[in-house]
Parts: C-alpha cells; sequence; structure tokens
C-alpha cells in the first residue's frame, strides 16, 4: 500500500445555518493526483481552503503524514508541504513577482532583513523550470502586467518553490488559451513523475480525467462518489453519474417526463 | 518578396552583430533604466521639489542664497519628517491613521512629565516612545480586531486622546527650561558647524525606514497586506498582525515627533502636534504614495514634507504675502497629483 500523506476525516463546514460541508473524507496518497470534481456549490473551494488553512472546519480532523497538526492555519499548512493554487491566483497584483513567490515566506535572516538578489535569482530559477521565460518581462516585473496565463504561471512558480509534497491546483485550467492548459497539463506530469502529489480540482471533466489517478465527487457538501481511473471506462461515465446525482429525475434511464 | 520581414528580424534589425544580438539585454534589466523604473515615483518629487525652488530662487535670489532660511526649515522639517515616513507605512497597508497628532502630543507629553519630575532625559525619552507605541498598538488593534473603519476610529481616537489630556492638564503647559544642559539635549537638539542636529537624525530615521520599506520582511509585508490582503492570507501572512504593527510603528514616529519637538521649544504644549495632520497628510500624498494602498515611496514622502515645509516660508520669502500661502499650498498638492499619475497606474 502506498503512502498515506494527507487525510481528512468527517469534515465539517458551516457559515451560519448553512452547511457548506457536512462530513468530508478525503484522503491523497503520495505521488497520485486526485481529480475532485463537483459542481458549483459542491463545496470544492470550501474544502480547499480548509486544507490549505485558510478556513477553519466547523469540526473534523486534518492529519499529515499521519499526525494532527496543532492550530491549523495556512501558515502550517505550506510549512506541512501543502501547497496551493488558488482559482483566483492569488497574487499581489501591484507587486513584482519575485515579491509574489516569495509572499508569506521572504527568504530572510534572523532580523528580517530580505535577501533581495537571492530572491531575483530563486526566481529566474523557478520561471525557467517551468519554462516560463520571456523577453517581455523580468523578475522585477509588475504581475499587474501580465497575462492570464503568465499570472498562473508566477503562482505555479511560487507553489514549486519549496518542493511541496502536495500541490492543490483550483480550477488551474480557467481562463487560459489551449497552450497554456497544456502547459498545465504538462506541469501536472512533471509533478507525478517526481513523485508528489496533486489534487486537481475542476469543472471540465475531460481536463481532470485526462490527469487524475482517482476521482472524488463532491455535491452539496457530501462525497457521492469515488472512483479509480481503472475502475472508469470514460469520462461520459462521470458526467452521467453526475447528471443523474444533480437532477436524479432527469437522469438518462429514466425516461422522459 | 523583399518587403516581408520575419518578426523575429524585425525585433532586432536595429541591431548590429555581436554577442549582444545573441543575448539580449532586457530593456529593463539595463542599470540606469532599472534605477529609474525602481525609482519612479520619488523622482518625481524631486523633480517637483527642484522646480519650485527654482522658481523661488528666481523670484528672490538674496532670500533664498541665505543659510538661516535653511536652518530655520531643517530645524521644524524632522518633526513632520518623523511623522510623514510612519504614514506612508500606514497608508501602504490600505489604512490611515488621523490619530497621530494626539499621540505625538500624549508621548510628548509623558516626556515632558519625565523631565519635569527630574528623571534623566534618555529616560524620558524611553518612556515617550514606550508611549507611543502603546497608544498606536491601542489604536490598531481598535482598528483591526474591532473591524472598525481607520479613518472614523482614528479620527474619533485622536479627539478622544487629545481631549483626554486637556480634561488632565487643564490645558496648561509645561516649561522645561533645565532641557538645555542635558546630554540629551547636546545630541538631539544642538547645531553642529551651524547645521541643526535634528536634521541629521531625521535623515538617519528616513534611510533606515526606507531600507525597512524596501527590504525587510515588515515592510515588505506592509506591501502585500495593502495590495491584496485576502491573498496575503491565503499565504500565510497574518495580515491583521501587519496591520497593528504598522500602527505601533506609526505610534514610534509620533513619540519621536513630539520629544524632538519639546525639546525645540523646551515647553510642551496641550495642543502639542495639532497643526501637523494636514501638512503631515499632504506631504505623504504629494510624495507619490497613492490612497489605495499596495504601493508608496518613504524618500517621496520625506521630499513632500520637504517641499510642504519650504512652502511657506517660499511664499513670504519671495515677497509675496501671507495669505497666498494656502492657495500655493494647495496648488502643488494639486499639481503633484497630476504629476504622479503617471507612476500610479493601478493594476487590478
Amino acid at each position: 500500500m502506498s503512502e498515506r500523506l494527507i487525510e481528512l476525516r468527517e469534515i465539517t463546514k458551516s457559515f451560519g445555518r448553512v452547511y457548506a460541508l457536512g462530513g468530508v473524507n478525503l484522503h491523497v496518497d503520495k505521488g497520485e493526483v486526485v481529480g475532485l470534481i463537483g459542481d458549483n456549490g459542491a463545496g470544492k473551494s470550501t474544502l480547499i481552503k480548509i486544507l490549505a488553512g485558510v478556513l477553519r472546519p466547523t469540526s473534523g480532523e486534518i492529519l499529515v503524514r499521519g499526525r494532527q497538526v496543532a492550530g491549523w492555519n495556512a501558515a502550517r499548512s505550506r510549512e506541512a508541504g501543502i501547497e496551493t493554487v488558488f482559482q483566483d491566483r492569488a497574487l499581489c497584483v501591484q507587486q513584482s513577482i519575485v515579491t509574489n513567490i516569495f509572499m508569506g515566506r521572504e527568504i530572510a535572516g534572523l532580523s528580517g532583513w530580505v535577501r533581495i538578489e537571492e530572491e531575483e535569482r530563486e526566481a529566474r530559477r523557478l520561471m525557467s523550470e517551468i519554462g516560463f521565460t520571456s523577453r517581455v518581462f523580468t523578475p522585477n516585473s509588475i504581475v499587474g502586467q501580465l497575462s492570464g496565463g503568465e499570472r498562473q504561471g508566477v503562482a505555479i512558480a511560487r507553489a514549486i518553490y519549496k518542493r511541496a509534497d502536495l500541490i492543490i491546483l483550483d480550477e488551474p485550467t480557467t481562463a487560459l488559451s489551449l497552450t497554456e492548459t497544456d502547459k498545465v497539463f504538462h506541469f501536472v506530469r512533471q509533478v507525478k513523475a517526481s513523485g508528489r502529489s496533486i489534487i486537481f480540482i475542476g469543472h471540465n471533466i475531460y481536463h481532470v480525467f485526462d490527469v487524475a489517478d482517482r476521482f472524488v465527487v463532491l455535491d452539496r457538501g457530501k462525497t457521492v462518489l469515488e472512483t479509480t481511473r481503472a475502475e472508469t471506462t470514460s469520462a461520459e461515465q462521470l458526467i452521467n453519474f453526475m447528471q443523474h446525482v444533480a437532477h436524479p429525475a432527469a437522469a438518462p434511464d429514466a425516461g422522459p417526463q | 518578396m523583399n518587403d516581408v520581414v520575419e518578426p523575429n528580424q524585425m525585433q532586432w534589425r536595429g541591431e548590429t552583430t555581436g554577442a549582444r544580438a545573441l543575448e539580449p539585454v532586457h530593456p529593463a534589466e539595463r542599470p540606469m533604466r532599472r534605477f529609474v523604473l525602481a525609482n519612479r515615483a520619488w523622482l518625481g518629487t524631486l523633480g517637483v521639489f527642484t522646480v519650485m525652488m527654482a522658481i523661488f530662487m528666481i523670484a528672490n535670489p538674496r532670500v533664498f542664497s541665505s543659510w538661516s532660511l535653511y536652518a530655520s526649515v531643517l530645524t521644524t522639517l524632522p518633526v513632520a519628517l518623523f511623522l510623514t515616513v510612519p504614514l506612508v507605512y500606514i497608508v501602504t497597508a490600505a489604512e490611515i491613521d488621523l490619530s497621530f497628532p494626539a499621540t505625538m502630543g500624549f508621548a510628548a507629553w509623558v516626556f515632558a512629565l519625565a523631565v519635569q519630575a527630574g528623571y534623566d532625559p534618555f529616560i524620558a525619552i524611553a518612556a515617550a516612545i514606550v508611549t507611543g507605541m502603546m497608544i498606536g498598538f491601542l489604536v490598531g488593534s481598535l482598528v483591526v480586531y474591532g473591524n472598525l473603519s481607520s479613518l472614523i476610529a482614528t479620527l474619533g481616537m485622536n479627539f478622544m486622546l487629545r481631549g483626554l489630556i486637556l480634561i488632565i492638564t487643564q490645558s496648561k503647559s509645561i516649561a522645561l527650561a533645565s532641557l538645555g544642559q542635558t546630554w540629551a539635549y547636546t545630541i538631539f537638539s544642538s547645531q553642529v558647524y551651524g547645521v541643526p542636529v535634528q536634521i541629521l537624525w531625521a535623515l538617519g530615521f528616513v534611510v533606515v525606514c526606507s531600507l525597512l520599506y524596501n527590504r525587510h520582511r515588515f515592510g515588505i509585508q506592509v506591501h502585500v497586506v495593502g495590495d491584496n490582503p485576502d491573498s496575503a492570507n491565503e499565504m500565510g501572512v497574518d495580515v491583521r498582525r501587519v496591520r497593528v504593527k504598522a500602527f505601533v510603528f506609526m505610534g514610534f514616529g509620533a513619540a519621536l515627533a513630539g520629544v524632538f519637538s519639546t525639546m525645540i521649544n523646551f515647553t510642551w504644549w496641550p495642543t502639542s502636534g495639532d497643526g501637523y495632520l494636514l501638512p503631515v497628510l499632504a506631504s505623504v500624498f504629494v510624495g507619490g504614495t497613492p490612497t489605495w494602498g499596495g504601493i508608496g515611496t518613504v524618500i517621496g514622502g520625506a521630499i513632500g514634507a520637504l517641499i510642504v515645509s519650504f512652502i511657506q516660508t517660499g511664499v513670504v520669502g519671495a515677497g509675496l504675502s501671507g495669505f497666498y500661502v494656502q492657495f500655493f499650498n494647495g496648488l502643488i498638492i494639486i499639481l503633484s497629483l497630476i504629476g504622479h499619475r503617471w507612476n500610479q497606474i493601478r493594476y487590478r
């Protein structure tokens, strides 16, 4: 059996009286790509924000390598080796690429003075590592001047800087061109080949189907299906299942009304 | 066809031969260009200052070539600098602080009381700084943890603290004649070769704060928090803590300003600090820090303070009546805002 990296147990999250998550279990093993799918409002982003430490779960446990981490927050989550590329990319658009890559973990000594030159060098290295070089910008360019795909590149460069064990990609292909989408897929395969894990979230089931080893389908805050790539014949099967969950009466075999 | 040019060739047509064409240096990486790009905000402010001084000098060369005019500005300017520079941090963090005049008065009051009670001025300065930082912490916590609008909350705090001073002191000032014979006075408030020593301390403060702003974790986090607090939070930056720290820093600067202004005058007045609210606010924005947070310039703010304090002397020195001062104050503010539009593109 492969090594268990992250385990979420019975996670619930309520905003006031509204339950966004009602007891979700999710685990990620080492070196696997988990595709997290579900309709709008299914709770995907809430679940991811809990895993990234941005939101606190109302109840439930988060285990990293079998151990519970005290005082789970965004900084702890990153220390535990979890990096997230958020749907909105979480960039500061008036700051330079360097500042964005090292946001929240500047390279600095004990006195807090930042080693600007070292950060710049690292930023250059990261950008070339993910094939993100250009004549148009430098590490000191302002992120607000970049295109959507280039901004996604900055967010990804930030996520791979510390060789995180788990990279969460929340809707990474939304609003990207075809070539940019290809770059993201290439990146996912690269990460997987290096033995690290990914949670890939997407509306587009074809995209998720292409890259994931295991699929977890969320609906209205609950896990409704968990299946491996081997057990699934096609993306259509997943889509049918999701339509069935969403509108049981309109499922193909329920017949016309 | 001869007139069809590949895009790539087009780009490099101007280049001759050699290594440069193979390994092109990005224009923004050339040292001069890079310096101008990184510092364009305060360079613009410096331009405004230069033009303004040139006009004053042409208007009245005699007055503006006498050292006494500069000496008087350099004596009072430090107080404004100790207030302007921390306020740049606050504005960069997308907050505002209108309570610094009262904080300054309060800290200076503690300083005056301690000196009056016979303590060494150094101890009195330490007490003032601690007081200023504590008030900053109080104001910051109120704004940040109380989730209040900093504009209104700090305005309220300004009135409240000032009111407290007036109630307790019954609006009586404190004279500190003995201050002149102390070591602290020699170090912080005397003259070296005709240069007021305050300006040297203030310049040191500006330089250190500028480095802190651009090259220290605190400064960088102030930038990201003001730029996009949600993103900073998602990346593990403790947004609220950074904001409170900025207010504490403001309290620190206000305390220094209070101590220096009391030392210059040998007297503490219950209104100490009141006159600084609007000039200091103007200095920050004239200096090139935009109102929306995320970016700013400490050096620009310092030059802004220089501009604001020279307007008054300059207008009178140029032979106009004192009635013109306010008009030119406003004119300079508006002109610099228009001028800063080119370096303050707001990316979203």
